[in-house]
C-alpha cells in the first residue's frame, strides 16, 4: 500500500504532529514501505481467533474507590512550561 | 575493582576489603575517563551516588547485610528517578525532572543499591541500535564503528565496558537481549506482569517489561530478584511470589528437553552466528540437555504483527507529550493547535514520528479491523505456538539476533531493515514469555548472544540454564580491549 502526501499530512494532523513540507515525501516512502511490509498479515486467516488481549488472560484488577494519592501539584506544575495560580497556562481558546 | 563480579562485589563490602564508596569512587572515575569515547550515560549523578554510598557503608559498618547493598549500577534513563533528570532520550523530556520514582527505582535504592547515573538509549526506546537518541549514538565497547544495539545500548555499552557492576534495561521487542548479544552481556526479559511497570516511561504498554543486565546469570538473578514483584500501582502487574532466583542456579541440565525452533536457523541467520550458536547447542549436550527440533510456524509474521502493536500503544501513549503540563513546549505558539503541533513536531525525533503516525493510521476510523484487531489475533497465534512448544520442551533456544553488531549508520534510513534485525526476540514479548541472552562466543570478532526463551514465570529455569553454560565456558568473562 503506498501513503501520499495528503494522507501523511492528514495522519499527522490527527496525531497533532507538526511536520516539516519538506520532510512530507520521505515520511510517505518510510510508511508505505511499512505498510507494504505489514501487508502480510492479510494472508493469515484468522477467522475464529480470539484478539490477544492479555498473554494470561487477566483482567483489568480494581482497587477501593477511595484516595490514595496525596495532592502534590505545586511538586508536579514546578517542571511545567507555564503556570499561574496553580493552572497550567495555553494560548487563547475563547475569543 | 572493576572486573568483579556482583557477588563478589557484595562478599569484598562484607570483608571490608573496600567500602562503597571508594568502589563508587572507582567507577564514577572510569565514567569521567572512559565514557567521552562511548556516550553510554546521559547523566552521571556522582553526588547522590555518594551519599547513597556512605549510607550504605553506615549500614554495613552496622551489621546489615544485602547482596546489592552498596553495589553501584547504571540506570536506564526510562525510568523516573525523583529529582533526577528523566529523559528518554528524547528533546521532549530534556528538561524533565522526574518528581517521582519509578517503583524499580524505589526497589533498588531499597536494596541499598548506588545509582552511578542514568544511561543513553533510543528515543523512548523505539530502535535497535542507539541510534535515534537526542543525546546521539552509543558506541560499542567491541569496536567503537559499530552499534551497541537497542534500545538500551547505553545500559549494555557501559556494562560492558566495566563502568558499571550491572545496569537496568527494558524490553519491549529485544531491546535488553539484543544489545546484551551485541556487547557480550547476560541480559534478562522477565515474563509480562513480572516486573512492575510504574514510573517507567510507556512506549508499548502490552509489551514493556524491565529487567537487568550484567556480566553473569548469577548477577542477574541478584538484579531481578531485586527489582521482580507484586506492585498495585501496574495494573497489569500479576500477584505472584518471587523465585528464589538464586537457589535455583546449581540445578543439573540432565535430561532437560532444550526445543530448537527450525525457523530461527533458516534463511537470514548469518552462518558464522548460526556455527557459535550450535558449538553453545553441543556444550549443553555435554551438560545432559537434550535438543529437540520443534517449530514455531507463525515466526514471520511477528515483526509484521509487532509494527502494528507497538506503534498504536504507542500513539496512544505518547498523546500525553503535549507541550502543556511538562516537557518541551515550542517559542510562541499562536494559538493551542500551534502549541500541540510544534511542540511534538520539534521534541520528537523522526523515528518516533513515524511510529506514531503508524498507530495514528492503524487505529484511524476504517482502519482499526484490518491492522489493530487483526494483529492481535495473529498475536494469538503466535503465542499459540510457544504454548503448543512447551507441551514438548522445557526451554527453547536459538540466536538473539541473525547478525552480529552492525555499523553506525548502515540501516539508520532503512526502517524496514531495522527492524528486521529483532526477528527473533520480538514474538517473545508478543507472547508475553521470559526471554534472556547470554554470551555464546565470537563471529567476525564481534560478540554473539544465545537467547534462551522459557514458559510463563520461568524465569528461575532460565537463569539455572544459563548458570550451569557459565560454569563450563568463559565467554561472560571476556572485555573488550581499550577498557582496563
Amino acid at each position: 500500500m503506498a501513503l501520499d502526501s495528503s494522507t501523511v499530512e492528514k495522519i499527522a494532523h490527527l496525531a497533532r504532529l507538526g511536520i516539516d513540507a519538506k520532510d512530507v515525501p520521505e515520511y510517505a516512502r518510510n510508511l508505505s514501505d511499512i505498510f507494504a511490509f505489514v501487508e502480510q498479515l492479510n494472508a493469515v486467516d484468522c477467522s475464529g481467533v480470539v484478539p490477544m488481549a492479555h498473554p494470561m488472560e487477566a483482567s483489568q484488577r480494581l482497587r477501593e474507590d477511595v484516595v490514595t494519592e496525596q495532592n502534590l501539584r505545586d511538586k508536579f506544575q514546578a517542571h511545567a512550561p507555564k503556570v499561574e495560580v496553580g493552572l497550567y497556562l495555553v494560548p487563547k481558546v475563547i475569543e | 575493582m572493576h572486573n568483579k563480579t556482583l557477588a563478589e562485589l557484595a562478599a569484598g563490602l562484607k570483608a571490608k576489603t573496600f567500602s562503597s564508596e571508594e568502589l563508587t569512587r572507582h567507577f564514577l572515575g572510569r565514567i569521567e575517563r572512559f565514557d567521552p569515547k562511548l556516550n553510554s550515560f546521559v547523566t552521571t549523578t556522582a553526588e547522590g551516588a555518594l551519599a547513597q554510598a556512605r549510607a550504605a557503608d553506615a549500614s554495613i559498618a552496622g551489621g546489615e547485610v544485602g547482596p546489592l547493598l552498596g553495589i553501584p549500577y547504571a540506570h536506564k534513563d526510562i525510568f523516573c528517578t525523583d529529582g533526577v533528570r528523566t529523559s528518554c532520550g528524547s528533546k521532549m523530556l530534556d528538561n524533565f525532572i522526574a518528581p517521582y520514582n519509578a517503583t524499580v527505582t524505589s526497589k533498588l535504592l531499597a536494596a541499598g543499591a548506588v545509582m552511578l547515573g542514568k544511561t543513553n538509549m533510543d528515543e523512548f526506546a523505539m530502535g535497535s541500535s542507539n541510534e535515534t537518541s537526542f543525546y546521539g549514538p552509543v558506541k560499542n565497547p567491541w569496536n567503537l564503528d559499530v552499534v551497541p544495539g537497542g534500545s538500551s545500548g547505553g545500559s549494555a555499552a557501559a556494562v560492558a565496558a566495566r563502568l558499571a557492576p550491572a545496569a537496568t534495561g527494558t524490553d519491549t521487542g529485544g531491546s535488553i537481549r539484543q544489545p546484551a548479544a551485541l556487547c557480550n552481556l547476560t541480559g534478562i526479559k522477565p515474563t509480562y506482569g513480572r516486573v512492575s511497570r510504574y514510573g517507567m516511561i510507556a512506549f508499548a504498554s502490552s509489551l514493556d517489561q524491565a529487567g537487568p543486565m550484567t556480566r553473569t546469570a548469577e548477577d542477574a538473578a541478584i538484579m531481578l530478584g531485586a527489582m521482580a514483584g507484586f506492585d498495585a500501582r501496574d495494573s497489569t502487574s500479576i500477584d505472584r511470589p518471587v523465585d528464589d532466583y538464586r537457589a535455583a542456579l546449581g540445578n543439573s541440565l540432565k535430561g532437560l528437553k532444550v526445543g530448537l525452533p527450525k525457523e530461527y536457523f533458516g534463511e537470514g541467520l548469518d552462518p558464522a552466528v548460526g556455527a557459535v550458536v550450535q558449538t553453545a547447542i553441543d556444550e549443553l549436550k555435554k551438560l545432559g540437555a537434550e535438543p529437540v527440533e520443534i517449530t514455531l510456524p507463525n515466526t514471520g509474521l511477528a515483526v509484521p504483527t509487532y509494527y502494528v502493536v507497538a506503534p498504536a500503544e504507542c500513539s496512544s501513549n505518547l498523546s500525553r507529550f503535549d507541550g502543556v503540563r511538562f516537557g518541551y513546549r515550542c517559542e510562541n505558539p499562536k494559538d493551542l493547535e500551534d502549541l500541540y503541533k510544534r511542540s511534538r513536531g520539534e521534541g520528537f525525533g523522526p523515528e518516533v514520528k513515524r511510529r506514531i503516525m503508524i498507530g495514528t493510521y492503524a487505529l484511524s476510523a476504517g482502519y482499526y479491523d484490518a491492522y489493530y484487531l487483526k494483529a492481535q489475533q495473529v498475536r494469538h497465534l503466535i503465542a499459540d505456538d510457544f504454548k503448543q512448544a512447551f507441551e514438548k520442551v522445557d526451554v527453547i533456544l536459538g540466536p538473539t539476533s541473525p547478525t552480529v553488531a552492525f555499523k553506525i549508520g548502515e540501516k539508520f534510513n532503512d526502517p524496514v531493515t531495522m527492524y528486521l534485525s529483532d526477528i527473533y526476540t520480538i514474538a517473545v514479548n508478543l507472547a508475553g514469555l521470559p526471554g534472556m541472552s547470554i554470551p555464546a562466543g565470537f563471529a567476525h570478532d564481534l560478540p554473539v548472544g544465545l537467547q534462551l526463551i522459557g514458559n510463563y514465570f520461568d524465569e528461575a529455569r532460565l537463569l539455572n540454564v544459563a548458570h550451569q553454560y557459565q560454569q563450563v565456558s568463559d565467554w561472560h568473562q571476556r572485555s573488550p580491549a581499550g577498557f582496563e
